[in-house]
């Protein structure tokens, strides 16, 4: 039994979204190996080797696969199956979008997200919106996985010592055309790795208010996150979304800040440690799930909290504001 | 240029779901269904590019019991064409409604075929992705934007870090994200117009396409639950709580 995981990276550098893969993989007992196909990610090939637990990288370089297009990686992974009873990735966007085309390709079904890896067949993942856990088991003789990031431990990123192997490339399907990204640069902790996440809902009004969530988030060194609503609202760009639909965190401590807790909020953030919630109703459900609770109004409470963190000490930068 | 979509009945998004004491799986007796919310976002992108002259029909196509015939009089009454039911009892999973989904297409023919990018009961999010592999089309998953330019559709889609632009030839297969558009409510005649538009039923026998389940549910369960915690009297105590009790910060 082995196990090979795919890579997320930037062609620089190996995303540590990855490294909780490698953990749910070595749960499954056996060998597990690294896919690494990128434009000259020879770079990135070498950090997955030092990755714990890493036996072997297979390294395919070709400009097909610079963005990660689902149409040209899938074909890649099956010509590399044969030699694996797993195939995991995580559950990010990218994840998400190439698993599903490779195990269509191999005629096997998908196991999305997993929480949990009972046996080697067995696997608990979330339903509903994180309501119902399904422990679930495959049937086929190879299983096609993603996992939960937040649910596994990354690999420790150094003390591995496995080798690079280089692998053909099955080259570009002439399908999809990459034409841009627009990618965010806070500077900020990054949602999925932050250890204090503060997130702002609808109730902050405007995008602009926003400069109050950031004020604390940077004395912080926290991520800043939003629901649903604030994102929808327009107030805040599409990656700043916790929820079941956006993105799932589990951080030390979770502010949420003038968020009410729709099911689909609460999804994405319900594992975290510590929840605190800063909500003018009392009556609102974020107060069900949350250790602290402060019912106050955001817009006076988010100054005093800035100004209470200078107070006691605990403030990271230099407040700009 | 033909336009398929895929909807799938679901229970209502607004409705608190219970894990069923046996374990067996969730409570649906009783209980009101819907569409699923990323299905109705790929209805009104395909009746968009309709009204826009885009395309020239919408066929809206779901599979499952004869109650799923309630999910398409709704992508009816937003504005699809017609419809086909794939009519079955079978418990489906994705890779059965791709093939099923597959056969559709090669009967129909569509330029486009538009899925939500996951529905909010199995939260699986893999048909689409499925589906664009059996078919070898490309794929433009959780998108936000679609613009069609002759052969070729420019997509913008969520994703981890913000948002990517694809180019994709035609035919190709297309999943919703959240902000792709708003839905609009059906109105009372449009409504009344859907129940005289056609639903042809198929099956997936007359498809030629094996849906045996691939994965077995052993047991479902009610996650942990969190419990509420103390409320605290103002800002500073909060601050001393996380510091002091909870040493999250400091």
């Amino acid at each position: 039994m082995s196990a090979l995981v795919i890579a997320e990276h930037d062609n620089k550098s190996l995303r540590r979204a990855t490294l909780h893969a490698v953990t749910a993989a070595a749960a499954l007992g056996g060998e597990v190996d690294v896919l690494v196909a990128g434009k000259e990610a020879g770079a990135v090939a070498q950090q997955a080797t030092k990755v714990k637990g890493v036996r072997k990288v297979l390294h395919a370089d070709d400009a097909a696969y610079a963005h990660g297009l689902a149409e040209n990686l899938a074909p890649l992974v099956v010509a590399q199956a044969g030699a694996y009873s797993h195939l995991l990735a995580t559950a990010t966007t990218f994840g998400k979008n190439l698993m599903p085309r490779v195990a269509a390709l191999l005629d096997v079904a998908q196991l999305s997200d997993i929480s949990q890896v009972v046996s080697p067949d067995t696997f608990v993942r979330p339903t509903y919106a994180g309501n119902a856990m399904a422990t679930v088991q495959s049937l086929d003789q190879k299983r096609v996985i993603t996992v939960r990031a937040t649910a596994f431990e990354p690999a420790a990123a150094e003390g591995g010592a496995g080798a690079v192997e280089a692998i053909g490339s099955k080259g570009d399907s002439g399908k999809t055309r990459f034409v841009k990204a627009e990618l965010a640069q806070s500077g900020r902790p990054e949602l999925t790795s932050a250890r204090i996440i503060v997130s702002g809902g609808r109730a902050m009004q405007s995008g602009d208010n926003f400069k109050l969530i950031e004020a604390v988030a940077d004395r912080l060194g926290a991520g800043v996150g939003a629901s649903r609503a604030a994102v929808d609202s327009g107030f805040v760009p599409n990656d700043y979304q916790v929820g079941q639909t956006g993105k799932v965190v589990a951080p030390d401590l979770y502010i949420a800040v003038g968020i009410s807790g729709a099911i689909q909020h609460l999804a994405g953030m319900k594992d975290s440690k510590v929840i605190a919630a800063i909500n003018k109703d009392a009556e609102a459900p974020i107060f069900q799930v949350a250790d602290y609770g402060l019912v106050a109004d955001l817009f006076k409470a988010l100054p005093e909290l800035a100004a209470e963190l200078d107070k006691q000490g605990l403030s990271k930068t230099k407040p700009s504001t | 240029m033909k336009v398929m979509v895929a909807v799938k009945r679901t229970i209502d998004a607004n409705v608190k779901v219970r894990v069923k004491a046996d374990g067996t799986g969730v409570e649906t007796a009783n209980v009101k269904m819907a569409m699923n919310p990323f299905c109705e976002i790929a209805v009104e992108e395909a009746v968009r590019l309709r009204e826009a002259n885009v395309a020239t029909e919408v066929v809206a196509v779901s599979a499952g019991p004869q109650a799923v015939q309630e999910t398409l009089r709704s992508a009816l009454a937003i504005g699809a064409d017609r419809a086909i039911h794939v009519q079955t009892d079978a418990l489906l999973q994705p890779l059965g409604i791709a093939k099923l989904l597959k056969a559709v297409a090669a009967k129909e023919q569509p330029r486009l075929i538009i899925l939500g990018k996951q529905a909010i009961d199995d939260d699986n999010n893999q048909t689409g992705q499925m589906l664009a592999a059996l078919l070898d089309w490309p794929q433009a998953t959780f998108a936000s934007k679609l613009k069609i330019e002759g052969d070729s559709a420019e997509v913008v889609r969520e994703v981890d870090g913000g948002l990517e632009t694809l180019a994709v030839s035609l035919p190709c297969v297309m999943t919703t994200d959240l902000r792709l558009n708003e839905p609009r409510y059906a109105s009372l005649p449009n409504i009344m117009k859907a129940k005289k538009k056609p639903i042809d039923a198929l099956t997936p026998e007359q498809l030629g396409v094996d849906v045996s389940p691939r994965l077995k549910v052993l047991k479902v369960e009610e996650p942990t639950k969190r419990k509420g915690g103390v409320k605290v009297a103002d800002v500073a105590e909060l601050v001393t709580k996380l510091r002091s009790e909870a040493k999250v910060i400091g």
